[in-house]
């Protein structure tokens, strides 16, 4: 199977502290991973490969710290990496974002053949749109199928365990498709000491605009039909009442009055 | 497709599954209308599914002025090109100025396949919508960086604008009954070929019959039950106050509870009237799927616990002890 | 001390998978004072275990000073995992420095098919004095008959392969003693009791007993009766290892330290506003400080083949007895908090302990340093 994992470097989100007297992020010493959710992507695109064979190739956009990303995902099991960086792209959004992917992956596809699987996170942890590989399928008019949990090809089908309100479905997808994926049944691996250290001195290609000749017009902020207008911290209440009675029976009672009076309940 | 005098109405999609509607679409009909009465057009409620008449019925009692339905035996259960072929039809022929859409995991699946085939923008997963007389446009708000972040966010120079919201963060409109409405309908022109995706299987794992995202009241449970065998706790919390069950992310990786219980921003993202967090910390990831809840309740026996902070009311003590106290509690108000 | 994006990027793996697999089972285990597998086995599989196994035999081959900072981190998280890999690491050192190819190519194989090593010097009666080792190797036609019992053997009931101490002539006390390599499947090796240790707990250690255990003569590394010195050579090196491990536990139980005084409320305000607190806090950063020094600066003299030695030594004496004072500081700080199981302090203290008595005790470390000033 020829397979492409899209990744993003995302910043810890987990990390990230509010500064208490600004009210904003404070977004230094935050140690950049990659987004959760593309790993568990990557995992389920090199157990496919694992299993069938071929060859899974990770990309992203992003500044030239973005290596460091690609290089953590050849250390557990790509084959090999490219990065997309050029100033042309800063302030994309999800359209002008997907659209550069899409183009990124066209002209990959040139190299290394057509991809079965177009691996994605379900959303980055910063953003949180989930909205780019939808888009992305769009933009190449592939099917897609979101919030996958596994993948399975089974007699040349490719099968997709779907989230959804419920539990879940298994769903038949004409393949080529692009599919993003979820917290999986497939906890991540952990790279190995030689495998880090073999990534650490492999070469990750490294392309722009122009390497990809794509219309720029439609990349950045000129590319971006929605604007974001603010952004700030949301306040905090820190006006929640703590109750912490001698007994667990005292506790509840007075957690009985408070909320019946107030109608929660 | 770029701003166009064309373009008008606010569009609210309901979204329906096996015939029956999600409550969000309803939901969304409240700032709908807001929006529609601010630049005085008309709300219109889109309703696909099977069997839906009832449903395009009920969008006018919560306050639609006209329904598109288009009821067809392919929208008996979702799919992506089905959903997103007929929307695009649709917006053709009537041009809609705005869009609004639950954000679903399906909503959030279409919404941006079609925004795409529009050019236009779409912005994820708001928590508030609003009209902005300034510049004309919708303003989006939504969170980003796991709920550290707010932003607002326009759409000038395109139309539609769209937008996912999240179920939960507006009420039910009023259901008026008496109101009318006009229910236009349209037949799909999708066929099954042109449909790439088929599900083969479904499988439940929620064993309560109550879907976290619409229900009122969740009780959630994580680390500190200890094991699987104290979720009887919760559900007999849940049970005493008519919610459902929900859980962390660490319940679930211990395997105590099956995955579509979790709440957070690799689960659920609720918004209830009630959320009771039972042994659970109050992990970043947790605290972004239900801080938008009405009211929530927390019970730890650790002081410091991240969860007080975004509690309204919280107990320090042992939820072994603290939930049969007030399960008892809860017996003795429904009785009095 | 300069950190390079490769020891960064290996420290970061390690890190990562031990805050996240072994933290929150470590409380557990430990009052277990049971190795735990599935961790070990995970650890092999991340190739903890090659870190001294020469790359051409698919090794990884750290240099001493990666070797220390791996070191400082396992003993971060717990010095019981450390210890293992400690251990493994000096088997390998006198396989470098002493085995043939052949040899090499047999004892590494072992490791790179996923095992760890053991170190069999201790006796019951041959701790510091190795020149009372009673266990015996009898050259018979092809083949040495190995008999005795080895205690306190870090990896003992879990090693694929051992360096194993014996002697070859009684009569000649250290200058009797030989090195060899024993497969842990041979018939006549057997495990003995399991030790129940007060502190690494998530280590195995035990007795390794040979009872006319037959290996072939090609498993004499070097020369007979030069045993000792090949174990002083190895010792001379590995030691720093546990300096490693000495600072990480130390750095640790002040990181435990500076959360709860800021927490910790009395007299109406942190604990960490009161200056006998600050103090005690202060010596201990500068002391821990002063030990990672030594320890990077022993490294990197062993790397450049220096005159390490003395540095390997006082950097194992200084580092261990720091990581005691300051755990014993760090349960005062935390009072009676600090006592208790619920907290990880007494933990540490419990760890801290060994690490001035294995790898050669600190009386013995005194011995090497003063030796190495006066007499060489």
């Amino acid at each position: 199977m020829n397979i492409l994992v899209c990744i993003k470097q995302v910043p810890d989100t987990t990390e990230i502290k509010i500064n208490p007297e600004t009210n904003t992020l404070m977004r230094e010493g935050v140690p950049s991973i990659v987004n959760t959710f593309d790993a568990y992507a990557l995992e389920l695109g090199v157990r496919l490969k694992e299993k069938h064979g071929g060859k899974v190739t990770v990309m992203s956009m992003g500044p030239d710290q973005a290596k460091a990303a690609l290089k953590e995902c050849l250390s557990v099991g790509a084959d090999e990496a490219y990065l997309l960086s050029d100033r042309a792209f800063g302030g994309s959004d999800t359209l002008a974002t997907s659209f550069i992917l899409a183009s990124f992956a066209s002209h990959l596809e040139k190299e290394k053949g057509k991809f079965d699987l177009i691996l994605c996170g379900k959303q980055a942890i910063d953003g949180d749109t989930g909205q780019v590989g939808p888009e992305m399928a769009e933009h190449l008019g592939l099917a897609q199928v979101t919030y996958a949990a596994d993948i399975r090809v089974e007699d040349g089908k490719t099968l997709v365990k779907r989230e959804n309100d419920q539990g879940y479905d298994w769903i038949e997808v004409k393949s080529p498709a692009v599919i993003t994926v979820t917290k999986s049944d497939f906890e991540p691996r952990y790279a190995t000491l030689k495998s880090k250290i073999a990534a650490n001195k492999a070469e990750i290609h490294v392309l722009n605009s122009q390497s990809i000749s794509i219309d720029t017009e439609k990349c950045g902020l000129k590319g971006s039909p929605t604007k974001v207008k603010n952004s700030y911290t949301p306040k905090k209440e820190k006006n929640g009442i703590i109750i912490d009675e001698e007994t667990p029976s005292a506790s509840v009672q007075k957690l009985m009055k408070l909320i019946t009076d107030k109608k929660v309940i | 497709m770029s701003a166009n005098i064309k373009n008008k109405n606010v569009w609210v999609f309901i979204e329906t599954e096996y015939g029956k509607e999600k409550k969000v679409g309803f939901e969304l009909l409240k700032p709908g209308r807001e929006i529609a009465d601010a630049v005085k057009q008309e709300l219109v409620a889109i309703v696909l599914g099977k069997d839906v008449k009832n449903v395009a019925a009920k969008a006018i009692a919560y306050g639609a002025d006209k329904v598109i339905l288009v009821d067809d035996p392919i929208f008996e259960r979702y799919s992506t090109d089905a959903v997103t072929d007929t929307l695009m039809d649709l917006i053709h022929k009537y041009n809609p100025d705005t869009i609004l859409i639950g954000a679903t995991i399906n909503g959030r699946d279409f919404g941006p396949r079609v925004a795409c085939r529009l050019k236009t923008g779409l912005t994820a997963d708001c928590t508030s919508i609003s009209y902005n007389e300034e510049t004309g446009n919708v303003k989006w708000t939504r969170p980003a960086f796991g709920g550290n972040l707010m932003a607002d966010i326009e759409c000038p120079n395109t139309r539609p604008q769209m937008g996912t919201v999240r179920p939960g963060v507006y009420k039910l409109p009023l259901f008026d009954e008496d109101k009318k409405g006009e229910i236009i309908e349209e037949e799909c022109k999708v066929s099954q070929s042109g449909i790439r995706t088929k599900i083969i299987e479904t499988i439940r794992e929620v064993t309560e019959n109550i879907n976290l995202e619409e229900a009122e009241i969740i009780v959630s449970g994580g680390r500190g039950l200890g094991k699987a065998e104290n979720f009887s706790y919760i559900r007999d919390l849940a049970k005493a106050l008519g919610g459902a069950v929900g859980s962390s992310r660490a319940a679930v990786d211990s395997g105590w509870i099956p995955h579509a219980h979790q709440v957070g921003q690799t689960g659920k993202t609720v918004a209830p009237k009630v959320y009771i967090a039972c042994g659970i910390s109050g992990a970043i990831q947790h605290l972004a799927g239900m801080s938008g809840s009405d009211t929530i309740i927390a019970i730890n026996k650790d002081k410091n616990a991240p969860i007080f902070e975004v509690a309204h009311y919280g107990i320090v003590g042992d939820l072994f002890e603290v939930i049969p106290e007030f399960i008892k509690e809860i017996e003795k108000y429904k009785n009095s | 001390m300069e950190i390079t994006n490769e020891m960064r990027d290996l420290g970061d793996l390690i890190e990562k998978y031990l805050k996240n697999e072994v933290d929150p089972l470590v409380a557990e285990y430990d009052a277990r004072g049971e190795y735990p597998e599935k961790i070990y086995n995970e650890l092999i599989d991340m190739g903890l275990n090659l870190l001294a196994v020469p790359t051409e035999y698919d090794g990884l081959m750290v240099d001493h000073k990666t070797e220390t900072y791996i070191a400082e981190i396992l003993g971060r998280h717990d010095c019981g995992i450390g210890s293992a890999i400690g251990v493994t690491n000096s088997a390998c050192t006198t396989m470098n420095y002493f085995g043939t190819e052949d040899q090499k190519k047999d004892f590494f194989g072992i490791l790179t098919s996923g095992k760890l090593a053991g170190f069999c010097l201790t006796e019951p009666n041959a701790g510091s004095d190795s020149a009372s080792v009673k266990t015996t190797a009898v050259l018979d036609g092809d083949e040495y008959v190995l008999n005795g019992t080895k205690c306190f053997i870090t990896n003992g009931g879990i090693a694929g392969v051992y360096i194993v101490f014996a002697s070859t002539d009684l009569s000649k006390g250290t200058k009797g003693l030989s090195a060899f390599y024993v497969e842990s499947d041979r018939k006549g090796l057997t495990i003995g009791k399991h030790e129940d240790k007060m502190g690494i707990r998530l280590s195995n250690t035990t007795q390794v007993i040979f009872e006319d255990c037959r290996i072939p003569k090609d498993h004499l590394l070097g020369e007979e009766g030069k045993g000792f010195i090949y174990a002083m050579k190895t010792l001379g090196i590995s030691r720093n290892f546990v300096g490693g491990l000495a600072v990480g536990l130390a750095q640790r139980a002040i990181d435990e330290c500076k959360e709860y005084v800021k927490n910790r409320v009395q007299f109406g305000k942190p604990i960490a506003y009161k200056q006998g607190i600050q103090f005690m806090l202060a010596d201990m950063q500068t002391q821990t400080a002063a030990a990672r020094t030594l320890a990077y600066h022993a490294a990197d003299l062993i790397d450049k083949k220096g005159d390490y030695e003395i540095y390997a030594s006082m950097s194992k004496l200084f580092a261990s007895d720091v990581a005691m004072k300051v755990t014993t500081d760090g349960v005062q700080i935390l009072g009676g908090y600090g006592y208790m199981k619920e907290y990880p302090m007494e933990k540490l203290m419990r760890d801290a302990k060994i690490l001035q008595i294995y790898e050669g005790t600190n009386q013995i470390q005194r011995v090497v340093i003063s030796n190495n000033m006066l007499f060489k």
